[in-house]
């Protein structure tokens, strides 16, 4: 299922988009939680494929990446349990470049073919060095969404939305990923000059922790990525009926939101 | 009006060395894999460092602090004692000498310079010993900057005294418990601090590793180190010497020493740190060990499960418990121009009691790695009669604690 197209399509149906964020490994019910985001109302989900060093990460995205490592998570044994998720929305993975290039490019990307995925997120493979990656990822069909922070220039943010498929990532805040009482200051400011730049589905992410949150910065953007307060909830047992719950929660103010803007 | 130096004759730099490719790589080594946020930053401190680099009055600036603050040039001092010895004529590159105690004064008075330039009021650092981190609140004391250095729980706890030398100096500590702990994790820490605060802060990182620039930045600045040595050796022995050897954790000290020799005949040797030897899978010997990857934001060798986790390094010395090597020496290596040997930590000890007892010279234990590598290479590896310049990097107060105990201990056991 093509990323990009089913996000355009949720977009055009007047939908805020929520892409949801899961650690793979983390548990042996993670792919019950990935059932439950999409029952939940998930326009697409992360998945989370844990590395040793994750620099982007927050304590709790951490703490989730030391736990699945521990039960002795692989990016094989996480693809294998994504192939039979049979899930009705595309799914996309989240990881840190090592992985990718220790296994190969080409050979990483056809296996994120083969388990049904449509996207991928490395977010230490800045535009710059992307084109090994890049390359060897539109060959075997794969998304690749490129990030954009606040500190990005306009130039720089027009170079990243040509190169960007499926979605466009704008980090709202600078620092890294974990709960945040607050919505960023800077993130309608980077949503709006995304928006500016390009058509492509512009999701904000890093920080986005609550429903206010959520609506707030999608009034801007097409919607949002939420990670750390999902994790969070999984760390303390939430389980798929916890993590249904808060995707819930989420999607029933977006649509709300959606249904006020709507003329 | 001519200045007169505070002491000898004027240290001046040698020009510019030669820089990375545009990508930033050395060979298929180096560049950029970090997250966006950073992208603007290093940018614009490659921008600076060219600047600054190319210019005169910047390099006069760092020169006058290397020789009025730091204590440069340090002297090369021939072992006889040693070389007797051994058979092997040796001569240390002392930068156990200069203050602080250790080669990284060197390259922390240099990126305190661009700190300053770039208009930045805060600087972070990773430390593993406390060697840089003690290096970097000094500097930051000098040029009234705040400073903050993330340093692994397990490295706090076995590095007390520099922990509290740090925080004497103006700088606060930040004991780093995420992953294993020590100096590995220290550098995740600082770069999650850094992609936050990337607009006020510069990070001061403390070896030839991390993204582009940093590798570039901390050689150059580490260079004087060869660059002295190679015309002091040539005064001493009429000629480069057949070997120079150093000590490689991320390999700042090796570095800055082999660019002075890259162009001579000279065999360069970088000893790693074996700890409990190569086949017990405990150690950090990541050019002998280590497969090409992406860690701190450069492709270079790192120590990896088969999946490409990144794996704990082990090391006696906290200074080369790092899991990688910077990518100019993962260059250097696969074009043959340097060889990666591998010290244990019991050669280490034995490095460290050897260069002691024969010579009054207690060195750091990350140094004593490559003594105790020459100690017992002498007559087989490098043959009698052979001329060796080895870069002793730093002195060995930090770890007498440290090595007390393990000989107490021994004796006790004994």
């Amino acid at each position: 299922m093509s990323l990009e197209a089913h996000l355009r399509e949720r977009r055009s149906a007047g939908a805020k988009l929520l892409v949801p964020y899961v650690t793979g490994g983390l548990d042996d019910a993670w792919p019950d939680v990935v059932r439950a985001v999409v029952d939940a109302g998930a326009d697409a989900v992360e998945i989370g494929i844990p590395f040793s060093d994750p620099v982007m990460d927050g304590p709790v995205i951490q703490e989730a990446s030391q736990r699945a490592l521990a039960r002795g998570a692989t990016p094989t044994s996480i693809l294998d349990e994504a192939r039979s998720l049979d899930v009705d929305v595309p799914l996309v993975v989240m990881t840190y470049c090592n992985l990718v290039l220790h296994a190969g490019c080409a050979r990483f990307a056809a296996a994120l073919h083969d388990s049904g995925i449509s996207g991928a997120i490395l977010p230490d493979l800045p535009l710059h060095e992307i084109g090994e990656w890049a390359d060897a990822a539109d060959d075997a069909g794969v998304e690749t969404v490129l990030l954009a922070a606040p500190n990005s220039t306009d130039e720089r943010i027009a170079a990243i939305a040509e190169r960007s498929r499926g979605f466009l990532y704008c980090v709202s805040l600078l620092g890294i990923t974990g709960v945040r009482s607050e919505l960023a200051e800077r993130a309608t400011d980077i949503a709006r000059r995304v928006k500016h730049a390009t058509d492509l589905p512009a999701l904000l992410g890093v920080g986005i922790s609550s429903p206010d949150q959520a609506v707030a910065g999608s009034a801007v953007a097409d919607g949002v990525v939420v990670g750390s307060a999902l994790v969070a909830r999984l760390l303390e047992g939430a389980g798929p009926e916890g993590a249904h719950d808060l995707v819930s929660g989420f999607r029933t103010a977006l649509d709300d939101a959606a249904a006020e803007e709507a003329p | 009006m001519t200045t007169i130096p505070a002491r000898g004759t004027p240290l001046v730099l040698g020009p510019p060395g030669p820089a990375p490719d545009p990508t930033g790589r050395f060979e298929q080594f180096g560049g950029q894999f970090v997250p966006e946020t950073l992208v603007p930053a290093l940018e614009q401190l490659d921008r600076e460092f060219r600047t600054a680099w190319a210019s005169d009055a910047f390099r006069a600036e760092f020169a006058e602090l290397l020789q009025s603050y730091a204590g440069r040039p340090t002297p090369v001092t021939e072992c006889h004692n040693l070389s007797r010895k051994l058979g092997v004529r040796v001569l240390l590159k002392r930068e156990d000498l200069t203050h602080t105690g250790s080669h990284k004064i060197n390259n922390v008075l240099g990126q305190a310079l661009l700190t300053r330039r770039m208009g930045k009021q805060r600087v972070i650092a990773e430390t593993g010993a406390g060697q840089h981190g003690v290096a970097t609140a000094t500097a930051c004391a000098l040029f009234d900057l705040d400073c903050t250095v993330f340093m692994g729980a397990v490295d706090v706890e076995r590095q007390a005294l520099n922990v509290w030398r740090m925080e004497l100096l103006g700088a606060t500590v930040v004991p780093v418990e995420s992953g294993s702990r020590t100096l590995k994790d220290a550098v995740n820490d600082a770069l999650r601090d850094w992609v936050a605060t990337v607009e006020s802060t510069h990070y001061c990182i403390g070896s030839v590793v991390g993204p582009h620039p940093f590798p570039w930045i901390v050689r150059e600045f580490q260079r004087v180190v060869g660059d002295e040595a190679r015309e002091q050796t040539r005064a001493l022995l009429g000629d480069d010497p057949d070997y120079v050897v150093a000590c490689v954790g991320g390999g700042s000290n090796a570095m800055g020493t082999f660019t002075g020799f890259v162009d001579t005949t000279s065999d360069l040797i970088g000893v790693e740190a074996g700890g409990h030897g190569l086949e017990s899978g405990r150690h950090g010997a990541s050019v002998a060990r280590g497969v090409p990857g992406v860690l701190h934001g450069a492709r270079s060798l790192y120590l990896q499960d088969e999946a490409g986790q990144i794996l704990e390094a082990h090391s006696i010395s906290a200074g080369l418990d790092y899991p990688g090597v910077g990518p100019e020496h993962a260059a250097l290596a696969s074009i043959g121009r340097a060889r990666y040997v591998s010290a244990t930590d019991e050669v280490a000890l034995a490095g460290f009691e050897l260069l002691s007892v024969t010579e009054g010279i207690v060195p750091a234990l990350e140094p004593a790695h490559a003594i105790g590598w020459l100690a017992d290479a002498a007559g087989t590896e490098i043959p009698k009669g052979s001329s060796v310049l080895l870069t002793l990097s730093g002195r060995g107060d930090k770890d007498a604690a440290q090595v007390s105990e393990i000989l107490r201990a021994r004796e006790r056991g004994a």
